[in-house]
């Protein structure tokens, strides 16, 4: 019952959200310099009279503001996001065709940080003056004074193009025959570079933060208690200790999907994988203002469902949330 | 020495010592600590906080830690067998299962994440091979004995849901699972309200009766150690200065630091009319451990002390039948 | 304890180092960055007229990163001012006043985490322009967040202690209360947060840069790595170098953000 209340309000929630998010669009078009109905049709100034006319006629560009967005909200609810001039198909017939790419690099580049970070701060508590220690704390300064770009950059030329371990770029070789497995490890080839350039960012903070958290959680009376019932020290970290630590893993990682998909734009770009980040890239050399608009949005809306998710997961590794509703 | 103490104790220190490097050097927080415990008795330990009263319970356990800790001399035997010389494996075979104990503050002593129950049901899981289900039912036994309400329901509750004194009767239901054959409870009682205190020793007198579990019960607090105890450990700075019977530690203290603790102590007065002398206070405070010199530790803020006292350290001596205190005065023959 | 006071000062060197290259560099060494000196993509260490080689249109790159340090702090410094700003203008409102100031300022900050930061920013410099100033207001704009948040859970912690009471208690004025009784005693978090974020603006600016959304009438080390993009493979220096100058400048700004952290909190030195 709590649960589905919970549910409720956080749906009702992320409505609201996506809301603001249309609403942010709507205005975007408008404050931009120029004719609303040039931003639309995303060529400015080159669009023939003919089709401004259609788009100032179907978006009420002669109506008043506020009807204006009505008209906007109205299709853009319905999926309508306008038309790509560029590509010459509709804005989200464009993005749902590249929105599985990045979710693919994005959760796998998440599950990497998370799970390798945590695990390397686990092990750099159990020796706070340790190698893996000193590790930890340089690749957290390291990792996150990189350009992420840069860092792809870097791992091509080793491990692309002087040690040709990796394919450059792309998602797959277009050339591959054979069955669905082949194919499968080809994309998961192709994976590996772009989901640690993006992943490392991350896992820098993680390990880092894990570190931290185990050495507090580690000095706390609880953990006292468990050594002293005789639990044996592997599951004092493992169980006992990890499972408190990991409380503000799981918070920060919520607050950074945002930032993820912002990486991975970068990511997508220095690898040419053909995601979202790639689209949006093309869509701004070309001004193609609906796509790019139309991107922001669903990356928007990638993020709000990332958060509920990461909400659901608190709960459950948090019983002190989960029981006071 | 008396002739009464036949039986082998069921756990004996002698001459422990504790070393911590600090930063500012080495700090022995326990210097040549000795003491018994029989089996089915109580002993106190008592004096103020950082006197190393915690740091024996940890020391007896092996938790303290380590680095910066190290256990550099003594013995710790459990029925005739040295702690100190196990290995970890064996060691923890011992805690929670012979040796359990019972911490200061119920409100961060219990994990947070995991229900009561299942923290009751780790320790019989580890030590007594029971499966899960078993487990978490004889959980729900543990809890009905330290007197929590509707045991079944609160077994899956988590510590948060529960008050200060139902989570410390959680702690002792931890420390009682496995039927140990002592119970070391520090200041279990220091961080609760007045009315829940005298509950919670209450619950640990009644289980006494009914388990004969010898406990070990550090406190400052003089009342408690007049209502449970059979026997007292005084410390200071990390050394025993003063132990005994508790009538004859109560009634007639040796040592000046004993008399002035129990000084310290308001009484509840009759005739709160009439005209009561002040409440004593020990003046200044515990010396950092680092630089204690080689005379007697007390010797700074004792209104006894004489030039021996700064220069030696005084051995402990035999006062009475099972009565010894450290203190130059009862060496010099008189009695302060 | 002493390695990473050790650590901030090598930061502290680094970030002088660079100072000094970019700011009396283009007079030691005046080749203009624009100006094409030798022939295209030519590697390093191979023509002593372009020690560092030259892109793919014969222009120095040694030059570049002389004179492309400049604009990248100059744009590095002022988004951080913007996002402290921002950031510190709605975290201490919304820590201050609570109730409905605190609701609405929390929406409106948790609807901008919502938004990818980097996206927002494309877009808003593909619509307006990616002048150096629009680029600046950009990353500002969508980077105060954090700062917010952080801002707001000191003001909540500092408002409720006793010298806070004891200066309401004596009638000081609210603004009063927030400038000059809370703020001081909330800096030294704040400090170490503004210190990060210029590394973040800084790194930002990059990736814009590297998405062809620089100001491509101001020669910035962000301007060398969006031109070399599609050459990465025939001239590798053209990208990994400038990339290099933002590594190490980020790297000298966390070392020393680090640093004031540890001094800041000499608890946690030992973490």
């Amino acid at each position: 019952m709590q649960i589905l209340s919970m549910l409720a309000r956080r749906l009702i929630y992320a409505a609201i959200l996506v809301f603001a998010v249309l609403i942010l669009n709507f205005l975007l078009i408008h404050l931009a310099p120029g004719d609303p109905a040039e931003v639309i049709a995303g060529e400015m100034g080159g669009a023939t009279e003919e089709v401004m006319a259609s788009i100032r006629k179907a978006y009420g560009l002669d109506r008043p503001l506020h009807e204006q967005l009505g008209v906007y909200l109205g299709k853009t609810l319905q999926g309508d996001f306008g038309q790509s001039f560029f590509y010459n198909a509709s804005v989200t017939s464009l993005i749902l065709d590249r929105i599985g790419p990045t979710l693919l690099l994005v959760t796998t580049a998440l599950l990497f940080a998370i799970g390798m970070g945590t695990l390397l701060g686990v092990i750099a508590s159990r020796n706070p003056r340790g190698i893996v220690s000193n590790v930890v704390t340089v690749l957290s300064i390291v990792g996150y004074s990189a350009p992420i770009f840069w860092t792809g950059i870097m791992l091509i030329i080793l491990l692309a193009w002087v040690f040709p371990i990796f394919p450059i770029s792309n998602m797959r070789d277009i050339t591959l025959e054979g069955g669905t497995f082949r194919h499968i490890l080809d994309v998961a080839h192709h994976l590996v570079l772009p989901a640690f350039t993006l992943g490392i960012v991350f896992l820098a903070q993680y390990s880092r933060l894990t570190r931290a958290s185990m050495l507090e959680v580690l000095g706390s009376d609880y953990v006292r208690t468990a050594r002293a019932k005789g639990v044996p020290e592997r599951s004092v970290f493992g169980k006992h200790a990890l499972r408190n630590a990991i409380l503000p893993v799981v918070t920060i990682a919520g607050l950074q999907f945002g930032s993820i998909v912002s990486g991975a734009v970068l990511v997508e770009t220095v690898f040419n994988w053909p995601g979202l980040g790639t689209l949006a890239f093309q869509s701004i050399l070309a001004r193609d203002y609906p796509t790019v608009l139309g991107i922001l949005f669903f990356s928007s809306l990638i993020v709000i469902i990332m958060n509920i998710v990461t909400d659901f997961l608190y709960r459950v590794v948090d019983p002190r949330i989960r029981t006071s509703g | 020495m008396s002739g009464h103490q036949t039986d082998r104790p069921l756990l004996q220190v002698s001459n422990l010592c504790v070393e911590f490097r600090t930063r500012d050097g080495i700090a022995r927080v326990l210097d040549e600590v000795s003491l018994e415990l029989q089996p089915g008795q109580t002993l106190g330990i008592v004096g103020e906080s950082g006197c190393g009263k915690s740091m024996t319970a940890l020391s007896i356990m092996r938790l303290i830690p380590s680095p910066p800790g190290q256990i550099t001399a003594g013995e710790v035997r459990l029925a005739g067998e040295d702690l100190l010389r196990f290995d970890e494996q064996r060691m923890r075979d011992i805690r929670g299962k012979d040796i359990s104990m019972i911490f200061q503050e119920p409100m961060t002593s219990l994990n947070p994440v995991f229900t009561v129950g299942d923290q009751i049901a780790e320790s019989l899981r580890l030590h007594e091979g029971l499966s899960d289900k078993e487990a978490a039912a004889r959980a729900v036994k543990m809890l009905k004995a330290v007197g929590i309400p509707e045991p079944q329901a609160r077994a899956r509750e988590y510590p948060h849901q529960l008050s200060g004194g139902m989570r410390q009767r959680v702690m002792i239901a931890i420390a009682l699972a496995c039927g140990p054959k002592v119970i070391i409870a520090d200041e279990p009682t220091t961080a609760l309200d007045v009315t829940v205190q005298a509950q919670i020793f209450d619950l640990l007198r009644d289980l006494k009766e009914r388990t004969s579990t010898a406990i070990i019960l550090i406190t400052h607090d003089m009342g408690a150690i007049a209502e449970m105890t059979d026997r007292v450990t005084v410390m200071y700075a990390g050394r025993v200065v003063e132990e005994g019977p508790v009538e004859a530690i109560l009634d007639a203290p040796k040592h000046p630091y004993t008399q002035g603790l129990i000084a310290c102590v308001p009484q509840l007065d009759p005739n709160p009319t009439a005209e009561r002398p002040p409440l004593e206070e020990i003046p200044g405070v515990v010396p950092a451990l680092t630089r204690l010199g080689k005379g007697c530790a007390f010797a700074p803020r004792c209104k006894y002390a004489f030039e021996r006292c700064d220069q030696e350290a005084p051995r402990r001596v035999s006062v009475d039948a099972d009565h010894r205190a450290a203190c130059w005065l009862l060496e010099e023959g008189t009695s302060a | 304890m002493f390695r990473r006071n050790y650590a901030a000062m090598f930061g502290l060197f680094l970030l002088v180092l660079l100072v000094l290259v970019t700011l009396i560099g283009p007079l030691v060494y005046s080749v203009d960055p624009f100006e094409i000196v030798w022939a295209p993509l030519t590697p390093p260490g191979e023509e002593a007229t372009a020690p560092l080689g030259t892109d793919y249109l014969g222009r120095d790159i040694l030059a570049g990163l002389i004179h492309g340090g400049v604009a990248t702090l100059a744009v590095g410094l002022a988004a951080a001012l913007i996002t402290v700003v921002i950031g510190l203008t709605v975290g201490a409102l919304a820590g201050f006043y609570l109730g409905i100031v605190d609701d609405i300022l929390m929406r409106v900050t948790e609807f901008f985490q919502v938004l990818p930061a980097l996206m927002f920013a494309m877009v808003l410099v593909t619509l307006f322009s990616s002048s150096l100033v629009v680029v600046a207001i950009a990353i500002g704009l969508v980077s105060w967040p954090p700062t917010a948040r952080l801002a707001r859970a000191e003001f909540l912690r500092i408002r409720n202690l006793e010298y806070v009471s004891a200066a309401r208690s004596v009638g000081a004025k609210n603004t009063r209360i927030i400038w000059q009784v809370i703020l001081p005693n909330a800096l030294p978090p704040l400090i170490v947060s503004a210190t990060l974020t210029i590394g973040t603006a800084i790194l930002f600016e990059a990736g814009l840069s590297f998405l062809g959304l620089s100001d491509p009438n101001t020669y910035s080390w962000g301007y060398m790595i969006g031109s070399g993009r599609d050459n990465i493979l025939d001239a590798w220096w053209a990208v990994t170098l400038p990339g290099g100058m933002i590594f190490v400048t980020v790297l000298a700004v966390s070392l020393i953000g680090d640093g004031l952290n540890d001094a800041f909190n000499p608890k946690l030195r030992e973490r």
